[in-house]
């Protein structure tokens, strides 16, 4: 018994180091490696939500792997890959999408909110600092 | 008033979007390979690997390109309609098998029938990355000059055929049987 848990157990903290998706694929030269981590890194799984190539263990994700490997190795540069996987897969692969009307309201939101918030604040400001002084301020 | 009215609308917009947001699916993508130009590809067919089917096979015509694998349930699920699309659609299926084993695939037509007037075999998905495939079962309508019209992700249903094909393949064709592009 005694021998079955521990076998559990160990199994047990294997295990994450097992999830962990080490690309099979990598370069001998280390500066190409980087660069085709970091590429991975930037290319979301579209079977999956919101996990990229990297991290995703899903077959597709593995071919995709491959598929960046191979353009690489062929000698694309990385504008290249994303833009041909953006053609094949849309917009959705990439996580940081292009300025263009679709996307203006996910890029100017946050400013636009910020602003909104910055005047709201300013507003309530003035008008505290117009209020004079009394003794319930001051709690 | 002010005071009242800026969260309000604030709070009626982002319930707006929340509400939007029930509705959509998020493991829908739409394929911007629609309206653009199918790939081309040429791979072993998977009945006789000696002789390649790819895109040059249905060059000139409306074709189906069904994307199925025998792992893939919902192709299962599908597959009697296709079978019924074949004999009665007019609009030859061409069939893409992904990532597949072509004895279990070979074994999965002999039994369930085969709805395909060829299968090409693409056991590493190379093809499939090409045509921006994602999750099987998918189905192309590609229209006579080769464009793609329509890709439709999940199961074939009659409901699906009526409301999204057939509409697609009266404005590229009038009625069916879609007559052939002159000089094909």
């Amino acid at each position: 018994m005694m021998k079955f848990l521990t076998a559990w157990l160990v199994l047990l903290l294997a295990a994450p180091a097992a999830w962990a998706i080490e690309a099979e694929l990598g370069f001998d030269d280390p500066a190409m490696n980087e660069r085709y981590r970091t590429l991975l890194r930037e290319i979301r799984c579209p079977k999956c939500l919101n996990t990229s190539i990297a991290d995703s263990d899903a077959p597709i994700a593995a071919d995709l792997r491959r598929e960046v490997h191979q353009k690489m190795e062929e000698g694309y540069g990385d504008e290249e890959i994303i833009a041909f996987l953006v053609s094949r897969y849309g917009e959705f692969v990439v996580y940081r999408p292009p300025l263009q009307p679709s996307t203006w309201a996910l890029w100017g939101g946050p400013v636009a909110l910020l602003g909104i918030g910055g005047f709201v604040f300013m507003r309530i400001l003035k008008d505290r600092s117009k209020r004079p002084l009394d003794e319930d301020s001051i709690s | 008033m002010w005071r009242y009215a800026i969260p309000l609308v604030f709070i009626a917009v982002l319930g707006g979007f929340l509400y939007r947001g029930l509705y959509l699916n998020p493991g829908y993508i739409p394929s911007p390979l629609v309206g653009q130009p199918a790939p081309e590809f040429s791979l072993p067919s998977l009945k006789e690997p000696e002789r390649e089917v790819g895109s040059d096979d249905f060059a000139g015509k409306l074709a189906l390109l069904n994307v199925w694998a025998t792992w893939c349930i919902g192709c299962r699920q599908e597959h009697a309609y296709l079978l019924e699309l074949s004999r009665t659609s007019g609009v030859p299926i061409y069939g893409l098998n992904w990532k597949d084993d072509r004895d279990a695939a070979l074994d999965w037509l002999a039994t369930l029938g085969d709805p395909y007037v060829a299968t090409a075999y693409d056991p590493l998905g190379d093809v499939a990355i090409d045509w921006g495939v994602y999750g099987a079962p998918e189905t192309f309508l590609i229209g006579r000059d080769g464009t793609v019209l329509h890709k439709h992700i999940a199961p074939l249903t009659p409901e699906i055929w009526q409301r999204d094909f057939l509409p697609k393949i009266r404005e590229e064709c009038g009625s069916l049987p879609c007559p052939l592009v002159e000089g094909e």
